[in-house]
C-alpha cells in the first residue's frame, strides 16, 4: 500500500518538475530561439507551445519504447528522425487547421526539429526510463514550455501593441511600445523574466537558510 | 522562381537580415563558443562549411522530391543531410588540429542541432532560389554568422 502512494507522489512530481522546477526556459534555459522568436503576440506563443509539447509527448513516448531495440552508436541520428517525423506531422496540421497561423510562425514549426529541448528529453530521460514516466515528463516539460511562451507572448503583446489575444485593453489612447514586438523587445523581456526567477530563487533560498538557523537556535 | 540579382541576396542573408541577430536562430552556439576571438572565428568556418554544403545537397534533394512528388520527406531527409555533413566536418577537424577539436568540445556535434543551419535549407526552399542563388544565401548566411559571432567574441574577451 506504502509502496503505490510513494509511486503516485512520484509520478505527480515527474510532471510537476517540468512546469515548474525544472522549468526548460525560466530554469534550465533550453530552446531559446523559439522562445525569442514567435512570442510577439500571445497567440503565436501558445500554438507554438501546443505544437512543441505534441512533438515533445509523442517523441518522447516512441524514444521510450523503442529504448532497447536502438543500438547505442546510432541512437542520436534515430531520436532526430523520430522527432522529424512528428514534426512534420505537426506542420501539415497546422496548415489543414489555419493557413493564417501557418504564415505567421513560418519556418519556426519545422525548425521545432532542432529545438534542443526535445533532443535532450530523449537523451536524458525518455532513452532511461518506462513509457508512464516518459510521458508524464514530456507532458510537464510541454506544459512549462507553453506557460513560459505564454508568459513572454503575453507581456509583449501587452506593452507592444495593447492588447491580449487580439482583444484591445488600453482603448485607442493608449501610445504602444513598437520595440517590444520587434526583435529587441523579446532580449528584454526575457531578461525580465530571468530576473524574476532568479530573484524569487534568491529568496527563496534565504528563507530557508534563515528558518535553519531558528530550527538550531 | 525567384530572380533576385547574387549581390543583394548576399547581403541580404549576411547583414539586412542577418541570422543570429534578427532571426534568432543558432543562438545557443552563438552564445557558448563566443568567449574568445579565435574560438569564435574557427567555429564560424566551420559552420560556414557546413551551410554551403548542406544547402548544396538541399537543393539536389528538394529537386528529387519535388520530381517525385513526395514534400513530406524534405525535413527528415534535410537534418539526416546534415547530420552527416557535421558527421564530416568533426572527423576532419579531429584528425586536422586536434587542440581546434577540444576547444570546440561539444558544440561542435551540436552544429547539427543548430538551427540557422536548417534555417538556411528550409528559407531557400521557401523562397524559390536557383542553384547559385542558394550557395551565396548559404555563404551570406555563414559570413553573418561568423561577424556576429566575433563581435560577440571581441565584446566579451
Amino acid at each position: 500500500m506504502t509502496t503505490k502512494v510513494q509511486h503516485h507522489t512520484t509520478s505527480t512530481d515527474e510532471f510537476l518538475k517540468g512546469v515548474w522546477k525544472q522549468n526548460p526556459v525560466f530554469v534550465q534555459v533550453l530552446g531559446m530561439c523559439p522562445v525569442l522568436a514567435v512570442t510577439n503576440t500571445a497567440v503565436n506563443a501558445l500554438a507554438m507551445g501546443l505544437a512543441t509539447a505534441f512533438v515533445l509527448v509523442m517523441s518522447n513516448l516512441v524514444v521510450s519504447s523503442a529504448r532497447h531495440v536502438i543500438p547505442k552508436q546510432v541512437r542520436i541520428v534515430s531520436y532526430i528522425m523520430i522527432i522529424a517525423t512528428f514534426v512534420t506531422v505537426v506542420d501539415y496540421l497546422i496548415q489543414a487547421i489555419s493557413l493564417d497561423l501557418h504564415k505567421a510562425l513560418g519556418a519556426f514549426i519545422s525548425l521545432i526539429v532542432v529545438n534542443c529541448l526535445i533532443l535532450g528529453r530523449a537523451e536524458a530521460f525518455a532513452s532511461k526510463n518506462g513509457l508512464g514516466r516518459s510521458l508524464l515528463d514530456g507532458l510537464g516539460m510541454g506544459v512549462g514550455f507553453t506557460l513560459a511562451l505564454l508568459c513572454l507572448g503575453g507581456v509583449r503583446e501587452i506593452l507592444g501593441s495593447g492588447s491580449l489575444f487580439g482583444v484591445s485593453l488600453f482603448g485607442s489612447s493608449f501610445q504602444a511600445w513598437v520595440v517590444m514586438v520587434l526583435p529587441p523587445g523579446g532580449f528584454f523581456t526575457l531578461a525580465g523574466w530571468l530576473l524574476f526567477f532568479n530573484w524569487r530563487a534568491q529568496v527563496k533560498a534565504r528563507r530557508e537558510s534563515s528558518n535553519a538557523k531558528e530550527a538550531q537556535a | 522562381m525567384n530572380e533576385d540579382p547574387l549581390w543583394q541576396i548576399f547581403l541580404n542573408s549576411c547583414l539586412v537580415n542577418n541570422f543570429v541577430l534578427a532571426y534568432f536562430l543558432g543562438v545557443c552556439p552563438f552564445l557558448g563558443v563566443s568567449a574568445k576571438l579565435g574560438t569564435a572565428s574557427r567555429m564560424g568556418a566551420a559552420v560556414t562549411f557546413v551551410m554551403v554544403v548542406s544547402s548544396m545537397c538541399a537543393f539536389g534533394i528538394n529537386a528529387l522530391l519535388t520530381a517525385m512528388d513526395a514534400p513530406y520527406l524534405r525535413l527528415i531527409s534535410f537534418i539526416a543531410v546534415i547530420a552527416s555533413t557535421v558527421q564530416l566536418v568533426e572527423m576532419f577537424i579531429k584528425k586536422m588540429s586536434p587542440a581546434l577539436f577540444r576547444a570546440l568540445g561539444i558544440f561542435l556535434p551540436l552544429i547539427t542541432t543548430n538551427c540557422a543551419i536548417l534555417g538556411v535549407a528550409l528559407f531557400q526552399t521557401n523562397k524559390g532560389y536557383g542553384f547559385l542563388q542558394s550557395i551565396v544565401y548559404a555563404l551570406g548566411a555563414g559570413m553573418g554568422f561568423t561577424l556576429a559571432l566575433i563581435l560577440m567574441a571581441g565584446l566579451r574577451e
